[in-house]
């Protein structure tokens, strides 16, 4: 009895506690909104939303988000709203509220991180149509969209090469998130860089599934390793930080043991400087900085889609990690292969179809 | 004077309900003191605010002359009282020593010397006669010897006053003789026992004093060897009980049950009832004896379609009935008291007005068109209610709030207003008190003097020689005789319950 | 009757046990927890966009919700009703992108091809534990992994040609309503929460004034008294599968036909058939119950998107706040257990 009393006194306080504190804030809130308003006629701001691998995922997100930081340092702007800032999705339903949430916190641009965002940010697009949006690896074709896709396929090339080169049981592998059109752009070109370099070697060819299961990625890893293969190629994510794991496991274990990892989106030589070969290095960020420079600038382009390849140094092959032992050569086929790619002499499959009728040279 | 435990004017209020209204209890060193109530007299409550469990409005206890308060059962534990529930508190899957050291383990650096252990639980048990295995697991010894680990569990605490919860309930004849044994032998080890029951006939048997309680009301303490059982029903019940069941001789007519040559096999695959053969006819009651587990529950399970049989026949009326749905043999005209009530015969989470529409809420007026009329169960369960004398708040109260007695009223009243042809009642008698017993039998011989036929199972002896008008002994799944009550006794029955044929019998197959 | 304020009581309790521990930890970590949940009051109800965002995720929530609670009340675990939501949206969206029909017919055949699709997925495991008792909630984990991979492989192969998501359904099975979007700033907010409210009431109505709601509440109680009384235990166990599932796939549509309109390749599990769980932890089981604490979910849910942008909280931080009501909303339920059992030696 007397507990449910004092139960019941305490939910009472709480309850108060609660509608004051709610009163005491609303307070703060408009002197935030004029803060915001009064700032908001300088400045530019820019946000991204990131999809559900989070903002630290070691890979896509994270790099969009290192180069939206660098943009807004660039250009003396601060963190949060009139600034730079991001959001984090937590399920697919939440594109559309985070993408909205920062248009009405008039951002003038807001990146929609990752294709999963394509219907979420078309839609909204539509809706707010005095807004700037950009989607990453994905088409929208709305005039107020910027669309950024990427020649992901040839930096897997290059890095095909690379582990073409690497390999002494020819046997190399490939890991790939889900199956989706961007992934598709990585394994085929990646199977076409293996090919050209070394016809002999074989590319095992797995999907995890996801994109944000580690424990996942380190299983398929594993079962690579031990059928013989020495390089494995993850474009999966988070997923792939599985493959790292189990890497470095294999190489504590035994020192001369010859594993190698390649990984994707950014320059991933830090998990693990013993295993990573090199990276399919997508600059996401660069691609934000350039997007949002441009909008900066008036120059904002709406309803196109931007091709970020080697040529725009969109896309590239991470340096050679320093103790594999005929680094120079790799090193010279990358900067060939490179060339004829510039050049437009070769042209890097970007399908498992076009793969089929791929030649090299 | 010399008082192990006092509890003077106890009591204790759940709202509006005074379940101990000023009890008093006064338990010497070295007796047995039974405490005797009908169920829901108030004797569990009291027994709880003396563990710890409850926690009095008001009155006060005295530990050996020491005012005490006792919060919790760690307190009671503390100060020597342990307690033998009647639903024993044991884990299944641990040995006898594990479950009895649980909570007060022996240990020798940070683990468990389980040989200490057991070296003590035996020489606990040498020293009150309470024979076990320390090394058995629970779940392969008998509910006798379940209890002598509870019995060992409260010793090995320590305790000096033991409280026993209706301990007989569960227990067979044999059992019943050795748990007194048991009883006497920790008396003289200067033990005190509270013991709570309903059955007379043990209190007689075992103990010293008794207190009496009744509808939460102390009525009285009185030295055993001084009074009579009539004497404590009277005091139990507040009338007069009769023990001898009144009832005109039987008038049977036509066959309604008759079952050939069934075979029905236990849920382990072994075969429970092996070719058996029994008739009940309209008219007369027909009582099954035996020892628990020689098939009754697979014999009146295959009758109820609740499981499957082998082969055979069971017809009712002419009908036959094997393996047909319990639904279908219940239309049939079969109604059936179960064993175990909260398992099988009621949805103790229901309110007990649902329960007693739980075979026939399909049919009009409690349903048309799929949707239940409340209003008609609700009148239904109203009229069963007063007819059968269930004391219940209201209708609306869910089954598990009322008492052993009353719901078994419930079920009864359901069973019998249904108008079976063939009544089945599997133990209905068993864990009440005297006034619902005579109440049940009662009933019983009603059902049969309407023309009813009645096949009663029943492990206890004076239950069958007292209400039935044929007695079928069972024996390893099969009827190894049918005699006619008038002419037999327990002794004779005892024999022909333990397998050994009848060599002058055959009068009444 | 106490017993029933008790049942609305623990909750609330629980609640706000939730947002205290949330506040110490928020103090604790630096952050200002007024702020912080002043954040989260606006994210749900500060503008009429972010209330209409509510109510668009409380309609799914609701039927989840629903789906447990229904399988609960007979005695089942249906952790399936991620799986059967998503073969629901997927029923749903290939119904609404392939036909061209009237609306009058297209939209509810869209929803009732979902609700079959949920319906079936769950009648597997109903019928495996009816048949051969094989625990459901292992089957079902199970089929959520299959309902998961599988429509993945469909939407890439059948329904489009190696996409990663199906074009929009025809505006004749859409739930979307331009009334309703306007009323509430473009908010995603569509009529299916006119379905998930009948849907309580028909959960409701089906259990407690029907007769099979009579032998599936008997069931969920007690088996084997429901055997005794002449019910089919099996039939019954299956149908309250089948029932759960069809409220699971039901809400598999409000996304496929009113929230997205289309459907995507999955990376992992939209959470929405887990957040189920809880929601019908909270909400006791009843249909009411689930009513509210959708509710409650469905803001909390939403109203935490804008915590790290107005507040400055982290991420982590919100999630671990938003765990904490559900851990304390979980025991809530423990202790209501445990207040049943001594109510039940109360009486006696």
């Amino acid at each position: 009895m007397k507990k449910r009393k004092i139960g019941l006194a305490l939910s009472l306080v709480l309850a108060a506690g609660t509608i004051l504190g709610a009163c005491g804030k609303s307070d703060d809130n408009k002197g935030n909104d004029t803060a915001k308003n009064g700032d908001k006629k300088a400045a530019f701001s820019v946000a991204m939303v990131t999809d559900v691998g989070g903002v630290d995922d070691k890979s896509f997100n994270q790099s969009a988000w290192e180069g939206l930081q660098k943009f807004g340092q660039d250009n003396g702007m601060k963190k949060g709203v009139g600034g730079y800032t991001y959001l984090q999705s937590k399920s697919d339903s939440d594109y559309s509220t985070n993408l909205n949430t920062l248009a009405r916190q008039k951002f003038d641009l807001v990146f929609g991180i990752g294709f999963m965002m394509q219907g979420a940010v078309d839609e909204i697009a539509k809706q707010q149509k005095d807004k700037h949006f950009a989607i990453v690896d994905s088409e929208v074709k709305e005039p107020n969209v910027a669309s950024i896709l990427f020649k992901e396929q040839e930096a897997s090339f290059l890095v095909g090469v690379a582990a073409a080169m690497t390999t002494k049981s020819n046997k190399i592998g490939f890991i790939g998130g889900v199956e989706s059109e961007v992934i598709e752009r990585f394994e085929s070109g990646f199977r076409a860089g293996v090919q050209a370099a070394n016809p002999k070697a074989t590319v095992d060819v797995q999907y995890a599934g996801a994109f944000d299961k580690a424990e996942l990625g380190q299983s398929i890893a594993s079962k690579m390793y031990s059928s013989g293969v020495d390089v494995i190629f993850a474009a999966a994510g988070a997923t792939g930080n599985g493959m790292f794991k189990e890497a470095n496991d294999r190489k504590a274990k035994n020192p001369n043991a010859t594993v190698w990892t390649i990984g994707v989106d950014r320059d991933q030589s830090d998990m693990g400087k013993d295993v990573v070969l090199t990276s399919a290095v997508k600059r996401v960020d660069v691609a934000v900085q350039d997007i949002a420079t441009k909008a900066k600038e008036g120059n904002f382009p709406g309803g196109k889609v931007t091709l970020y390849g080697l040529a725009e140094d969109g896309v590239a092959a991470a340096p050679i990690n320093s103790s594999v032992a005929n680094k120079a050569d790799i090193e010279k086929a990358i900067k060939d292969w490179t060339d004829k790619i510039k050049s437009g002499a070769v042209k890097v499959p970007g399908t498992l179809k076009e793969l089929k009728t791929f030649k090299a040279k | 004077m010399d008082y192990v435990i006092e509890m003077l004017n106890i009591r204790k209020e759940f709202g509006n309900f005074v379940a101990n209204d000023n009890i008093t209890l006064q338990v010497k060193k070295g007796e047995i003191h039974a405490l005797l109530g009908e169920n829901g007299a108030g004797k569990s409550t009291l027994m709880n605010v003396l563990f710890g469990l409850y926690q009095p409005e008001a009155g006060e206890i005295r530990v050996k002359g020491q005012p005490v308060k006792i919060t919790d059962p760690n307190v009671a534990n503390d100060l020597g009282i342990g307690m033998v529930h009647q639903h024993f508190m044991l884990v299944d899957v641990f040995s006898v020593t594990e479950n009895i050291i649980l909570g007060k383990e022996i240990t020798k650096g940070g683990r468990i010397d389980i040989k200490k252990a057991e070296e003590e639980v035996r020489r606990i048990s040498e020293q009150y006669g309470l024979a076990v295995d320390p090394q058995a697991k629970i779940s392969d010894i008998s509910v006798g010897m379940q209890q002598r680990v509870e019995i060992l569990k409260t010793l090995y605490r320590g305790a000096e006053i033991l409280i026993f919860d209706e301990p007989t309930a569960v227990l067979t004849p044999q059992e019943i003789t050795e748990l007194i044994q048991i009883m006497k032998t920790l008396i003289k080890e200067g033990k005190s026992i509270i013991l709570i029951t309903h059955k007379l006939k043990e209190i007689m048997e075992v103990a010293d004093r008794c207190t009496v309680i009744r509808k939460g009301k102390g009525i009285g303490t009185v030295n055993v060897s001084e009074t009579n059982p009539n004497e404590l029903a009277r005091m139990m019940v507040g009338h007069d009980v009769v023990f001898k069941v009144e009832k005109k001789p039987a008038e049977p007519k036509q066959d309604v049950l008759e079952i050939n040559d069934l075979v029905v096999k236990d849920s382990r695959g072994l075969t429970a009832v092996n070719g058996l053969n029994l008739s009940v006819r309209a008219g007369e009651i027909v009582g099954i004896a035996g020892v628990d587990g020689n098939g009754q529950s697979e014999l009146i399970e295959a009758i109820t379609g609740l499981r499957k049989a082998e082969s055979g026949s069971v017809k009712v009326n002419g009908k036959e009935l094997i393996n047909h749905k319990p639904r279908k043999i219940m239309e049939s005209g079969v109604g059936h008291i179960p064993q175990d009530r909260h398992k099988h015969g009621l949805v103790l989470n229901f309110p007990i007005g649902e329960n007693m529409v739980l075979e026939n809420y399909y049919q009009k007026p409690y349903s048309k068109n799929g949707i239940l009329n409340f209003k008609e169960i609700y009148n239904q369960a109203r009229r069963l209610i007063s007819e059968f004398d269930v004391r219940t708040p209201s209708e609306y109260v869910l089954a598990r709030a009322l008492s052993g007695g009353n719901q078994q009223k419930a079920i009864i009243g359901r069973e019998v207003d249904r108008n079976p042809d063939l009544l089945i009642a599997a133990q209905p008698t068993r864990g009440l008190d005297v006034g619902a017993i005579e109440f049940i039998h009662r009933r019983l011989i009603e059902q049969r003097d309407h023309g009813k036929a009645v096949l009663l199972v029943s492990f206890e002896l004076d239950e069958i020689m007292s209400v039935s008008d044929r007695i079928a002994v069972i024996y390893e799944g099969r009827i190894v005789a049918v005699v006619d009550p008038k002419e037999t006794d327990e002794q004779e029955l005892g024999l022909l319950m333990a397998g050994s044929s009848r060599k002058e019998a055959g009068t009444n197959v | 009757m106490s017993k029933r304020l008790q049942g609305i009581i623990t909750p609330i309790i629980a609640v706000l046990l939730g947002i205290i521990v949330g506040t110490i930890i928020m103090l604790v970590s630096g952050y200002n927890p007024i702020s912080a949940y002043n954040a989260l009051w606006n994210g749900a109800f500060g503008e009429v966009y972010y209330f209409g965002e509510v109510v668009r995720q409380v309609t799914p929530y609701i039927l989840a919700g629903l789906a447990v609670a229904f399988a609960f009340r007979v005695g089942l675990f249906n952790i399936g009703v991620e799986g059967q939501f998503i073969v629901g949206w997927l029923a749903a969206v290939w119904v609404g992108t392939s036909f061209d029909l009237p609306k009058i017919i297209h939209l509810p055949l869209a929803i009732i091809a979902a609700t079959v699709a949920g319906a079936l997925w769950a009648y597997i495991p109903g019928l495996l534990k009816a048949r051969l008792r094989v625990h459901e909630v292992i089957v079902t984990i199970m089929l959520n992994y299959t309902a998961l991979h599988v429509s993945n492989y469909l939407i890439k192969n059948v329904l489009t040609n190696h996409k990663d998501r199906t074009g929009m359904i025809k505006e004749s099975a859409s739930l979307r309503s331009d009334w309703l979007q306007s009323i509430t700033d473009y908010s995603r907010l569509h009529w299916g929460i006119i379905i998930a409210v009948i849907c309580c009431f028909i959960m409701w109505f089906l259990l407690e004034r029907t007769t099979k709601g009579f032998e599936l509440r008997a069931v969920g109680f007690n088996q084997d008294a429901a055997q005794y009384a002449g019910m089919n235990v099996n039939r019954t166990i299956i149908l309250s599968m089948v029932i759960s599932g069809a409220f699971a796939g039901l809400a598999g549509a409000m996304d496929g036909l009113g929230t997205f309109g289309y459907v995507t390749v999955k990376s992992g599990f939209t959470g929405v058939g887990f957040d189920g769980i809880a929601i019908a932890l909270l909400g006791g089981n009843t249909a009411l119950g689930v009513f509210f604490s959708a509710i409650l979910f469905g803001a909390l849910k939403v109203g935490a998107l804008n915590m790290p942008l107005e507040a400055g909280v982290p991420n982590e931080l919100v999630d671990i706040i938003i765990a904490l009501i559900v851990f304390f909303v979980a025991s809530s339920y423990i202790i209501r257990v445990v207040l049943n059992r001594f109510g039940k030696k109360d009486v006696k």
